[in-house]
C-alpha cells in the first residue's frame, strides 16, 4: 500500500481516494487506505454506539466497522452487495468505514486545494483539510486519521490515544 | 577491546542467572555423605562458566567471588577435601552474593561489597582450613592447573583450534590476539588453517590465560604449555589435549579433510578417543566411524572401552536454542490463523458430495490432522515444566524453616507438568507466598507436633497435575489447619458480616479478604495481611481459580486451577438472537433447562432460579448486551450456571451451540475495551464471536 505513488502524482500533489456520502463527495489520503471490500456480516459489539456496526474477521484480524452514513446521518442506510467498506490503516490500527460508494482516485495539486470556509456540513470543520475542485466537482478533503481517532468516534481508548 | 561488549550483556545475565539457579538446585540435591561426582562437576562447571563470562565482560567483582568458589569446588571434586554442610551453606551464600552482584550489574544498582568480601574470606578459609593435602605442586595429567600466582614471568606455548564456528570472522581472532598481546609478548605466532600456535611471555598465570580464551574456546580446544615442561601439560583436566603432538595435530587435520583413510590405527584411536570422550570435533565422528571399517574397525571396538578416559564432565552437545518469545508468539498466532482457515475449509467441504470429492475430503482430513499436530507442537514450544518454579522452593523452605526453628520437608510431585511460560512467570510469586504461609502458619513447631503425636518434621507438598484442560497446582501442609474460631473472631474485629451458621468453605474464603491476617505475631515472614488477597487477585488475573480446604489438626491445602495456556481457551458457544458468544468453559459448572416453576421473581431484583436447593440470580445475556433474543421465556431457553469468585450466576441464553477450542484475539488491537467482553475469536465459519468476561458478568449481576 505504502508504495502506491501513482505515476500521475506530480510534485506536491496528493492522491486521494474519493467516496460519496449522501450528496457530498469526500476525499481521503490514499496512503491511509489498505483495501476496499464489500460489506460482510458483522458481529455486533455489545453496548457500542449505533454507528459502530461491529467487528469483522479480516484474514484473522479483528477489525471494527464504522458506518459513516449513520455517524453523519447521510445517505440511506442499506446493506446490499453494493455496500462498500474502506479498510483504513490509521494510527497503527485497522478500521473499516462504510460509505455510500467509492468514486475514484484523484491527484490534487496544492493549487486545487482551497481552505475550507466555516460551513455546516455533516463533518466538523476541524477534520477538514480543505476543499478541492476537480472537473467542477467539489471534494471535501478529510483528515481521516484525525477524525477516526477523535473522541467523537469513540474508537480508541482515550487514555491510549 | 574493539567490539562493543555491552550488546552481549543480556546473554551473559541470562546465562549466569541460569547457571546460578542450576548450581543452587544441584547444591541442595547433593548428598553430603556420598557426593556424586557428576553433580560436583556440574556445580564446578556452573561456577566456572560464570567466572569465565564475568571475566570476559569485566565484572571483576563477580570473577573474584567465583574464583575462590571455584578453587574450593575444584578441590572438592578432586576429592582432596570432603564436602561439609558448612561448605554447602557457604556455596549457597556465595550464590546469593553472585545473584546480588549480577542484579547490580544488570539493573545498575549498588552491589553489597561487604557481603562479597565476607563470602570470599569464608570460602578462602574453607579452602585452606580442612587440612587438605596442599595444592598440587606439579601439574600432571590428572589435575587442573593450579592457579599460578603472578609472581614470576612465564613463557607459555599456546595452541588452539581455529574453526569457522569458533572464530566466525578474522576480527575475533585479532581481538583475542590483541588481548593476549596486552598480557605479554607474543612470539613465533603461526596461524595455520585450523589452528593457531604462539609463544607468549607474560606475568599472567595460566588460569588468567584460560579466562581470556574461555569466551571463544572450550577448554579442550586449547593447549597451554609452560615452556620447559617436559610432559606436555595439556592443560585442562586430564589431558583433553588434542594437539599434544604436532603429528597428531597433523593427523587430525588429515582426518578432517581426507576422512582418515590413510591414518594409522593408533592415530585413529587417538582421534576416536578424543572425539568420543570430549566432544571435540563432533563432526569428525562420522568420518572416523566411516573410516573405521577400512582401518580395521578400531574406532568401533574402542567405543565401549572408552570409560577409563571418559569423564563425567562430558559436555552434552547443545540441544537447545534461545529464541525470543516474540518469535514464538508470532508462530502461535500464525498457527492460530491456520487453524481457523482449516476450520473454514472443513466447513465448506462438509457441504460437498462425499463420493464425488473423495480425494479432496481425504486431503482435508489429512490437513486437519496435520494442523492439529502442528498446533500442539507449536504450543508446546511455549510450554515449560513447572519445575522451573518448584525448583526454587527447596531453598525457600530450607532457609525459612531454619529461621523459624521448624523442621520441614518439601515434597514435590509432578514437576514435569508443563504449562505456558507466561503462566510460569506469573504463578511463581503467588506460590512462594503460599509456601511461606504454609511454613509460617501451617506447620507447627517440633515440640507442638510431638505433643500432637505427629512426626516432628512437617511436610509441605507441592503437587502439579493436568486435569482436563487445566493445570492444578496444590500447596498442602500437614500442619494445624485453619482456625475457624480465630478467623471468625478476626472477621468480627474487622467488621465483616457473617451469619452464625456460616459454612467452613465461606469461612476459608474470608482469608482472601484484603488485610486479613490471623497470625498472632507479625513476623518478617508473613502475617501482615497483604497476601492471600494478592494471591487470589494474581491467580484470577491469569484466568485461574483458588480454592482452599482445611481440616483442624491435619493441615490445609490450597488448590490453584489454571488454564493450560493464555492463547487458547476452551469455550462453550451460546447463541442469543443472531449473535454467538463464547463462554469460557472453566467458569461453567453446568447447563440446564429450567422448569417454569423454578424461576422466581424477586420484586425489583430481577429473577432467581432454583437449582438443587439453591437460589441463583439469573441474568439474561440478551439484556446485558442489548440483543433482541429469540427466546424470552427462560423455560424455553437454556441456563448456563457460571461460577466465579465464589459466586454463582445463571446466564440465560437462547441455545447452546457447541464446545470449541478458540484462539483468543484481542479486541483492543484495533478497537478498545468493551465491558463484559474479554476478547474475540474467529469461528469455523469465519465469523467473529465475542468471548464473555465471566468475572465482569458476575459483578454486573450483583450490581
Amino acid at each position: 500500500m505504502q508504495e502506491n505513488q501513482g505515476p500521475a502524482a506530480e510534485a506536491g500533489s496528493r492522491e486521494l481516494l474519493t467516496f460519496t456520502l449522501g450528496s457530498e463527495e469526500y476525499g481521503i489520503d490514499i496512503l491511509k487506505v489498505q483495501e476496499i471490500r464489500g460489506y460482510d456480516a458483522v458481529t455486533t459489539i455489545a453496548n457500542a454506539p449505533p454507528f459502530i456496526k461491529g467487528v469483522i474477521n479480516l484474514r484473522g484480524i479483528i477489525v471494527p466497522i464504522v458506518d459513516m452514513r449513520i455517524k453523519f446521518n447521510l445517505g440511506k442506510v442499506e446493506y446490499d452487495q453494493f455496500t462498500v467498506v474502506i479498510i483504513l490503516n490509521i494510527a497503527k490500527r485497522v478500521v473499516g468505514i462504510v460509505v455510500d460508494g467509492v468514486s475514484d482516485v484523484i491527484a490534487l495539486t496544492p493549487e486545487q486545494l482551497k481552505a475550507a470556509p466555516e460551513f455546516s456540513g455533516a463533518m466538523d470543520t476541524q477534520y477538514i483539510t480543505g476543499l478541492g475542485t476537480v472537473d467542477d466537482r467539489m471534494i471535501i478533503v478529510v483528515d481521516i486519521e484525525k477524525l477516526m481517532t477523535s473522541r467523537d468516534m469513540d474508537l480508541v481508548e482515550m487514555a491510549a490515544a | 577491546m574493539s567490539i562493543d561488549m555491552s550488546q552481549f550483556y543480556q546473554v551473559f545475565f541470562e546465562e549466569s542467572a541460569e547457571h546460578l539457579a542450576n548450581m543452587e538446585s544441584l547444591l541442595l540435591g547433593l548428598d553430603l555423605n556420598a557426593p556424586d561426582d557428576d553433580q560436583l562437576n556440574a556445580i564446578f562447571r556452573a561456577a566456572h562458566s560464570i567466572k569465565g563470562g564475568s571475566g570476559t565482560f569485566g565484572f571483576t567483582d563477580m570473577t573474584e567471588v567465583t574464583h575462590v568458589l571455584e578453587t574450593l569446588l575444584d578441590r572438592i571434586r578432586k576429592h582432596e577435601i570432603a564436602i561439609t554442610s558448612a561448605m554447602v551453606d557457604a556455596f549457597l551464600q556465595a550464590g546469593d552474593v553472585l545473584h546480588g552482584l549480577l542484579d547490580a550489574h544488570q539493573n545498575g544498582g549498588v552491589a553489597d561489597e561487604a557481603a562479597s568480601r565476607e563470602i570470599r574470606a569464608k570460602l578462602e578459609q574453607l579452602t585452606r582450613d580442612p587440612g587438605g593435602k596442599g595444592m598440587p605442586a606439579t601439574v600432571p595429567v590428572e589435575t587442573a592447573p593450579a592457579p599460578a600466582g603472578p609472581s614470576s614471568q612465564h613463557t607459555y606455548q599456546i595452541r588452539f583450534a581455529k574453526t569457522p564456528t569458533i572464530f566466525p570472522s578474522e576480527a575475533q581472532l585479532t581481538t583475542l590476539l590483541e588481548d593476549l598481546g596486552n598480557l605479554g609478548k607474543i612470539e613465533n605466532q603461526l596461524i595455520a588453517e585450523d589452528s593457531v600456535s604462539l609463544t607468549l611471555t607474560a606475568w599472567a598465570g595460566e588460569a588468567e590465560l584460560r579466562d581470556i580464551f574461555s569466551f571463544f574456546l572450550e577448554p579442550e580446544q586449547l593447549t597451554i604449555t609452560l615452556q620447559g615442561d617436559a610432559v606436555a601439560s595439556t592443560g585442562d583436566e586430564d589431558g583433553y589435549g588434542f594437539f599434544v603432538e604436532p603429528e597428531q595435530l597433523k593427523a587430525a587435520i588429515e582426518d578432517e579433510q581426507g576422512f582418515g583413510f590413510f591414518v594409522e590405527p593408533e592415530q585413529l584411536k587417538a582421534e576416536a578417543e578424543n572425539a568420543q570422550g570430549y566432544g571435540f570435533f563432533t563432526d569428525v565422528m562420522p568420518a572416523v566411524q566411516a573410516a573405521a571399517p577400512g582401518a580395521g574397525g578400531v574406532a568401533g571396538e574402542l567405543a565401549p572401552g572408552e570409560t577409563p578416559h571418559r569423564r563425567a564432565t562430558d559436555r552434552a552437545p547443545d540441544t537447545s536454542i534461545r529464541v525470543s518469545v516474540e518469535k514464538v508468539d508470532q508462530m502461535i498466532n500464525l498457527v492460530g490463523e491456520l487453524v481457523i482457515t482449516q476450520a473454514m475449509l472443513a466447513e465448506t467441504a462438509s457441504r460437498l458430495d462425499p463420493v464425488e470429492n473423495e480425494s479432496l475430503l481425504n486431503g482435508l482430513a489429512q490437513l486437519e490432522r496435520n494442523t492439529r499436530d502442528l498446533q500442539e507442537s507449536v504450543m508446546s514450544v511455549r510450554m515449560m515444566p513447572i519445575n522451573f518454579v518448584f525448583s526454587r522452593f527447596p531453598r525457600v523452605v530450607r532457609d525459612l524453616a531454619g529461621k523459624l526453628n521448624k523442621q520441614v520437608q518439601l515434597k514435590t510431585v509432578g514437576e514435569g507438568t508443563e504449562l505456558d511460560k507466561g503462566l510460569i512467570e506469573k504463578i511463581s510469586d503467588p506460590l512462594t507466598h503460599l509456601v511461606r504461609n504454609s511454613l509460617d502458619h501451617g506447620v507447627e513447631l517440633p515440640d507442638e507436633r510431638i505433643a500432637k503425636g505427629k512426626d516432628p518434621q512437617g511436610t509441605i507438598t507441592l503437587r502439579a497435575a493436568h486435569q482436563g484442560g487445566n493445570i492444578v497446582i496444590e500447596v498442602s501442609d500437614d500442619g494445624a489447619g485453619l482456625d475457624r474460631e480465630r478467623i471468625l473472631a478476626k472477621a468480627k474485629e474487622k467488621g465483616i458480616p457473617f451469619s452464625d451458621n456460616i459454612s467452613d468453605a465461606d469461612v476459608w474464603q474470608m482469608i482472601f479478604a484484603p488485610g486479613f491476617s490471623t497470625a498472632a505475631v507479625v513476623t518478617d515472614v508473613s502475617g501482615r495481611g497483604v497476601g492471600m488477597d494478592v494471591v487470589k487477585k494474581n491467580i484470577e488475573g491469569i484466568g485461574g481459580r483458588v480454592e482452599l480446604s482445611s481440616k483442624a489438626g491435619e493441615g490445609s491445602t490450597v488448590t490453584i486451577r489454571l488454564p493450560l495456556t493464555l492463547a487458547i481457551l476452551d469455550g462453550l458457544s451460546v447463541a442469543v438472537g443472531d449473535q454467538t458468544y463464547i463462554v469460557p468453559l472453566s467458569f461453567i459448572s453446568e447447563s440446564l433447562q429450567p422448569r417454569a416453576e423454578d424461576i422466581k421473581d424477586i420484586s425489583g431484583q430481577g429473577q432467581v432460579v432454583h437449582v438443587r436447593g439453591e437460589y441463583v440470580p439469573m441474568v439474561a445475556l440478551s439484556e446485558v448486551f442489548g440483543i433482541e433474543p429469540r427466546v424470552t421465556n427462560p423455560a424455553d431457553g437454556i441456563l448456563v450456571l457460571l461460577e466465579g469468585e465464589g459466586k454463582k450466576v445463571a446466564l440465560f441464553v437462547d441455545e447452546l451451540l457447541g464446545q470449541h477450542q478458540v484462539v483468543i484475539k484481542s479486541l483492543e488491537t484495533n478497537y478498545r475495551r468493551v465491558s463484559g467482553i474479554s476478547g474475540a475469536t474467529i469461528m469455523g465459519d469465519g465469523r467473529v464471536a465475542m468471548i464473555m468476561d465471566v468475572t465482569a458478568m458476575i459483578k454486573m449481576a450483583q450490581a
